[in-house]
């Protein structure tokens, strides 16, 4: 007589599963004892699930294939988690590189540890002009190698076509060029000495200072190398095309000498933006920076300390939080009330078998765990498809003015929340499943 | 306690719903004997107790006071996992409504007791495989259930139930969703398939077009057992 429980069980391994594409059961069956393929729902499907497992693993191939079985509310799910993960992602990803970008100028300036500045400044873009004789008492401070003056100031460019644009200009110290482009595509830094020089980042060439197309419905010209620009009525020959990192306020970026900038710029009493100083070797530069503060009465901050003060203000002072954190919270809520409902609604409608199950000789941990098991895998898929779309979206916008940073810390972000979600979803439906009497299955 | 040889043993077993002014009694000292080997039915009027009966009787439900023993265990002594894993081991079950998964194929849903007590997937499609030949449906292994007919689903249903050889069958309503000719020929695989001198069936049924394939049936009334009367089974 057949006795189940002499049949020998073979040792636990752990459970794998892939998605592959698969086409037929009979294909799939092709492993050893030791694997089993499972297929999803019927042939017509395109998902084969291939699980490697034996013995009480196959319980919860039962769970998958309640799942799988009823597709309807198994993409349902699925839709539900990666529209959530995709909003969180893509959202916390814009999030990101726009607040990125407030301080990319700094990113860029490799340079200098430490940017000294009016005290009332509250971030990069916020320019307070210094006297120039403000350079020479940094640079009295023990322990400075070397300080250098820095304009930034946006100015009004006359274009080819008699257009204007607002440019943001740079004016690097004449003698060093210190605080240049972190990349030059054409021409050379040490082009700027030469007369009325300026070096354009690519992407403004290309955009906003592009020349018109000389035909209706053309293509603009970009601005490239010997073309001529007035910048605040003073003639300004460009002599390099750099790349730059995107700022915030996304304007060309124009470089030049500081004498220069500070002729281009209007006349004002003060006209220095900021002081760039190299510390000495062996000086702490935060030292450094607590130490020219006292001694001048400047503002001074290592790079990293001007960053977050940027981030800081942005944070702080801008709406910007608040929008994209309210498009965040919107994908998790729309994600949890859908998963969450399609969830429960899902195990409403299984609650028969799982009684079945139960009356069977299935335990409440192994329920619960199948519940999970479900759970898991949408939330693994839906966060997968969300991730993904929301990675491709940035590649696809790459190049373009979206700000789009992708971070390890988002994928956290947004794996959390779809955890978050599933676990949310699953307790329901545990509590359901778990309270339920087996005698149900005697219920026509 | 002894059960003296029977499968099911109960004496002055009670259940009562609910609690205070809304407390239903549902058994008011029932007393039962199943031998192996015989197939009893449980009939009686709708609300007299039947599906409690065979719920305590299956472990799925438990009572207030009296001895139950199924095959000398006591399921009062027992835990709930014990119960548990008692009901998967020793019963199987036919439900009115088949209670098929509707994603699993045939032979998978006829391997879900064998899965749930840890069998390989391989050794329990190959087992429900052969049951599956012992009712008639060998050449459905792989349709899902809404391909099947009632009659063909409930013997799914039976397959299901006799694939871990369990040693007492609890079939409700087995044929109530049936047409007169789809249920007796149900009823003709149950008893040939799943009656043995090792095993005991209980059917709780309204359906008396089936009563002749019963060894003895017990009627009840109001939460007891009123009669027990035997038959000439018939197939």
């Amino acid at each position: 007589m057949y006795d189940p429980m002499r049949v020998r069980r073979k040792p636990h391994v752990p459970v794998a599963f892939y998605y592959l594409l698969g086409k037929r059961y009979d294909d799939a069956i092709r492993k050893t004892d030791n694997i089993v393929a499972y297929k999803a729902t019927t042939h017509y499907n395109v998902f084969t699930l291939y699980f490697v497992g034996t013995g009480e693993n196959k319980v919860y191939l039962i769970a998958l294939k309640m799942l799988m079985g009823d597709r309807g509310k198994y993409l349902g799910l699925i839709m539900g988690l990666t529209f959530a993960a995709l909003l969180i992602t893509q959202q916390s990803s814009i999030f990101t590189g726009l607040m990125t970008r407030t301080y990319s100028f700094i990113n860029d300036l490799s340079q200098p540890d430490i940017w000294v500045m009016d005290p009332k400044v509250q971030f990069i873009d916020d320019i307070k002009p210094l006297q120039d004789t403000e350079l020479f008492r940094v640079r009295g401070v023990s322990g400075v190698e070397w300080a250098v003056p820095l304009y930034k100031g946006l100015l009004k460019a006359r274009l080819e076509d008699g257009n204007f644009q607002i440019v943001n200009v740079l004016g690097l110290d004449d003698a060093t060029l210190i605080g240049g482009p972190p990349q030059m595509i054409e021409g050379n830094l040490s082009d700027l000495r030469r007369q009325d020089a300026i070096i354009v980042n690519d992407v403004g060439a290309a955009t906003r200072l592009a020349k018109r197309p000389k035909e209706a419905g053309g293509k603009p010209t970009p601005l490239q190398v010997g073309d001529v620009l007035e910048i605040n009525d003073r003639r300004a020959v460009v002599v390099g095309i750099s790349r730059v990192s995107r700022t915030f306020q996304s304007q060309p970026v124009v470089y030049t000498t500081y004498s220069r900038a500070t002729n281009f710029a209007p006349r004002e009493r003060k006209l220095l933006s900021f002081v760039l100083v190299k510390t000495a070797d062996g000086v702490n530069p935060t030292e450094l920076a607590r130490k020219i503060s006292k001694n001048t009465g400047l503002a001074a901050y290592t790079a990293q300390e001007f960053k977050d003060l940027t981030y800081n203000f942005y944070m702080k002072s801008t709406g910007i939080p608040i929008n994209f954190g309210i498009a965040v919270m919107l994908g998790f809520l729309i994600g949890t009330a859908i998963a969450g409902q399609t969830f429960y609604n899902f195990t409403l409608e299984n609650l028969r078998y799982f009684g079945t199950l139960k009356a069977m000789g299935t335990t409440n941990g192994v329920l619960l765990r199948m519940i999970l098991l479900q759970a898991l895998v949408v939330g693994v898929l839906g966060f997968g498809l969300g991730v993904g779309g929301a990675a491709l979206f940035g590649y696809l916008m790459r190049g373009s003015e979206l700000a789009f940073r992708l971070v390890p810390e988002i994928l956290l972000l947004a794996g959390g929340a779809i955890t978050l979600i599933i676990v949310l979803s699953a307790l329901i439906s545990i509590r359901k499943v778990m309270k339920l009497e087996p005698a149900i299955v005697f219920k026509a | 306690m002894e059960s003296n040889g029977n499968a099911v043993y109960l004496r002055g077993v009670t259940k009562t719903y609910g609690s205070g002014p809304s407390r239903v009694p549902a058994l008011r000292g029932v007393d039962l004997n199943v031998p192996l080997g015989e197939l009893v039915m449980l009939v009686g009027p709708s609300g007299c107790g039947k599906t409690t009966l065979i719920s305590v009787v299956a472990g799925i439900l438990d009572h207030d006071e009296g001895d139950s023993l199924v095959f000398d265990n006591d399921l009062r002594a027992m835990s709930q996992s014990q119960k548990t894993s008692f009901r998967g081991t020793n019963i199987g079950f036919v439900f009115q409504a088949y209670n098929l998964i509707p994603s699993l194929t045939t032979m998978e849903n006829v391997a879900v007791p064998l899965l749930i007590l840890g069998n390989s997937r391989k050794a329990a499609l190959n087992r429900s495989k052969d049951v599956l030949a012992g009712v008639g449906l060998e050449d459905k292994l792989n349709a899902l259930p809404a391909a099947l007919s009632g009659g063909q689903q409930q013997r799914v249903a039976i397959a299901r139930a006799l694939v871990h050889n369990p040693r007492l069958i609890v079939c409700d309503e087995p044929t109530s969703a049936l047409d007169a000719d789809t249920g007796r020929m149900v009823m003709e695989v149950l008893r040939q398939t799943a009656l043995s001198e090792n095993r005991a069936l209980i059917i709780v049924t309204h359906d008396n077009r089936i009563f002749n394939f019963a060894d003895r049936i017990a009627r009840m009334d109001d939460g007891r057992i009123i009669l027990v009367e035997p038959q000439v089974a018939t197939s």
